[in-house]
């Protein structure tokens, strides 16, 4: 079944007449992704290797029925294509774009909490349930189907992960990248939740990194319910620390955003983390198994 | 980006937000003359992107120009935390009666802002909010209505009553700044009532929101009082991150998580990185001809590890890049390269077929780092 995408997905595509977004575009459809619009204001009536291009998201919407919205439009506009999306009604709207300005996304954040549409990202690469769909930039060529879940702040590093779990024949459900940015859509802990409730995954691979405090607040989740089993990974160990300017984000986390915290807050919520890619791949192993 | 003292409260000034009459100083005697100026005496503070100056000799309050000349000298001289020091704001001394300290920041959970006031303001704020959290007040603000009247009462609560009328004027304006300029920190640490009853800000840590540069260019041009490293800014150039560290092991990588990783199993395997650099996605052949100049130029650097998985980078784009880059740089040191994703069969073909005698491949990431860590100390042998 996987979560997300997968064979009900209508995809849209916000930005899909510019170079990444018709390659991607491509990329997805040839994968199996139902690609059944594009938007780009100003291109309206054009189309992109026979999918239609509309004006606006709304337009789309009502012609095609899309219901997954995947957005490759730059910075400076990438804050109002979300919005446009959400409020077109799209259910899951995927934001590949990096840089967007921090303060509109609050907006954005803000605005979602009203809604019940999904925003993954943005700056992320996307979500893949292989076998069914892709949305986004993550590589298809190294994923296959199975029962291993993933949810990653960081992109190349779970491509790194998946090709460990394919070579060892540990398919994968979904693979939902939720980006690096400071403020963003969904986290760790709505994808432990909708992998909670997915009958087709049976464990969940959490790759997080340095900063925030996202990992720690999954571990807290992860200990205050019976979730399927969890196996995680945390890049940055032997990261140079960061300079701290003000002390306001210290007091404002209570958590020093290293990776040996956040190993640490896992671990005590009976986690198992890797000390690398290839050890999350047999840590999964060991636990199918 | 995080903003120079003196470039906080130059932002400051431009909101009414009252802070002390200072000049920036950049020579021993620029310092002099400006606790001239400043009836002779003043404060000079070191300016560096980073905290702690008070409890590690950023910060001397001098009376006389002379001793201004030598205090000023002395931090330009000896840096501050291994930063160099370029420049010192000299400050007029103000009679201060009381010390708060307050906040204004993104909260990266909720993506809200969030505001932060307490009465005991000067150094430690952390070990209070450690100790006493109920000292601090924090006010969460919904972008959707904005900072409000009862969100400021709420704050300023935490000071005695003859301070709240100033601290409740330069909130509302902090406020109004933070969202015009893209900030993501304001922080005032110590925001002081004078004697006479003025409320000024004291200090200034700001840091503006770097994807947000692109419509503030005024504020982006004050990097240029920053001092930077040519290697870093050469990098930054062409669109990779750079950052050098001190190890032996030259890392370059698609993506940070993967970089990150990298450095972490090279650890592992007994290397030290030399630098984290991350080429980001779609990397053309220049760009990997440039990451390996950038890195060969560290001459600590005893081997080279090339770990990219490819989701839009092309293998084939990145070997071609590497034996690009060798023409162009002749390495003494050996390259490890470790290949996979999109085209990354083509590209292990090209980089055999050139039978380049630097370049080494490996199949594996753990197997790549073994071997860089191992050609590096063996190379220091």
């Amino acid at each position: 079944m996987s979560v997300l995408v997968g064979r009900d997905t209508r995809l849209l595509v916000q930005g899909i007449t510019g170079n990444e977004g018709t390659f991607h575009t491509r990329r997805n459809r040839d994968f199996g992704t139902n690609v059944v619009a594009g938007v780009t204001p100003g291109k309206g009536g054009q189309d992109v290797d026979g999918i239609p291009v509309f004006e606006t998201v709304a337009d789309a919407v009502r012609e095609t029925d899309a219901n997954t919205s995947m957005i490759f439009v730059p910075p400076r506009f990438a804050a109002d294509a979300i919005l446009e999306a959400v409020d077109a009604g799209i259910g899951v709207v995927v934001a590949i774009t990096e840089g967007i300005p921090v303060r509109e996304m609050a907006e954005v954040r803000a605005y979602l909490d009203a809604r019940s549409s999904v925003l993954v990202g943005p700056n992320c690469p996307g979500v893949i349930s292989p076998g069914e769909a892709n949305v986004g930039i993550i590589p298809g060529e190294v994923c296959m189907p199975g029962r291993v879940g993933l949810v990653s702040r960081s992109g190349t590093l779970v491509y790194q992960i998946v090709h460990e779990l394919t070579r060892r024949h540990l398919g994968q459900s979904t693979c939902i990248g939720i980006g690096g940015d400071p403020v963003h859509g969904m986290g760790f802990i709505d994808g432990l939740a909708m992998f909670s409730d997915d009958p087709d995954t049976e464990i969940v691979v959490m790759v997080g990194e340095i900063g925030g405090d996202d990992e720690e607040r999954a571990a807290a989740f992860i200990s205050e319910r019976a979730g399927k089993p969890v196996v995680g990974y945390i890049a940055g160990f032997t990261a140079p620390p960061g300079k701290r300017m003000g002390h306001a984000g210290a007091i404002v986390t209570g958590s020093s955003g290293t990776a040996q915290a956040k190993a640490e807050a896992l671990e005590a919520a009976g986690v198992k983390v890797a000390r690398t890619p290839t050890e999350v791949a047999e840590l999964v192993q060991v636990a199918l198994s | 980006m995080d903003l120079y003292e003196h470039q906080g409260k130059e932002l400051f000034a431009r909101y009414d937000i009252p802070v002390p009459r200072g000049i920036v100083a950049t020579t021993a005697e620029d310092a002099a003359r400006a606790t001239e100026e400043l009836g002779g005496r003043s404060v000079v503070k070191i300016q560096v992107q980073v905290g702690g100056r008070g409890k590690g000799g950023g910060v001397a309050l001098v009376d006389s120009p002379q001793r201004a000349a030598e205090e000023a000298e002395r931090m330009l001289r000896d840096g501050f935390k291994g930063m160099p020091v370029t420049r010192v704001l000299c400050e007029e001394l103000l009679p201060i009666a009381r010390e708060f300290y307050t906040s204004l920041l993104l909260d990266r959970s909720t993506g809200r802002y969030l505001a932060l006031m307490t009465a005991e303001g000067g150094v430690d704020i952390e070990e209070l909010a450690r100790t006493r959290p109920e000292a601090i007040r924090r006010v969460q603000v919904d972008p959707s209505i904005g900072m409000r009247p009862f969100h400021v009462r709420e704050l300023v609560a935490a000071l005695p009553s003859e301070s709240r009328q100033g601290a409740t004027d330069i909130i509302g304006k902090a406020y109004r700044m933070l969202l015009e300029v893209d900030a993501t920190l304001v922080e005032i640490n110590p925001l002081v009532q004078l004697e006479d009853g003025r409320v000024v800000a004291l200090d200034s840590k700001v840091t503006i929101d770097d994807s947000a540069l692109f419509r503030h260019p005024d504020i982006e041009s004050l990097r240029a009082a920053f001092p930077i490293d040519p290697v870093e800014a050469r990098a930054k150039e062409k669109g990779l991150q750079y950052v050098k560290l001190d190890g032996d092991v030259g890392i370059i990588g698609n993506g940070a998580g993967l970089v990150m990783s990298t450095l972490d199993v090279v650890a592992q395997a007994g290397g030290r990185a030399a630098n984290f650099l991350d080429v980001g996605g779609g990397a053309t052949a220049d760009q990997m001809a440039t990451s390996l100049e950038v890195v060969l130029s560290d001459p600590a650097v005893s081997s080279v590890l090339i770990n990219i998985f490819g989701g839009i980078t092309r293998g084939d784009l990145v070997a071609r890049g590497v034996l690009e880059a060798l023409e162009r740089v002749q390495p003494k040191v050996p390259i490890v390269v470790r290949l996979d994703g999109t085209n990354a069969a083509e590209g292990r073909k090209i980089l055999a077929e050139a039978q380049h005698p630097s370049i080494v491949s490996a199949p594996t990431m753990i197997e790549a780092a073994q071997l860089a860590a191992a050609l590096a100390s063996g190379a220091a042998a």
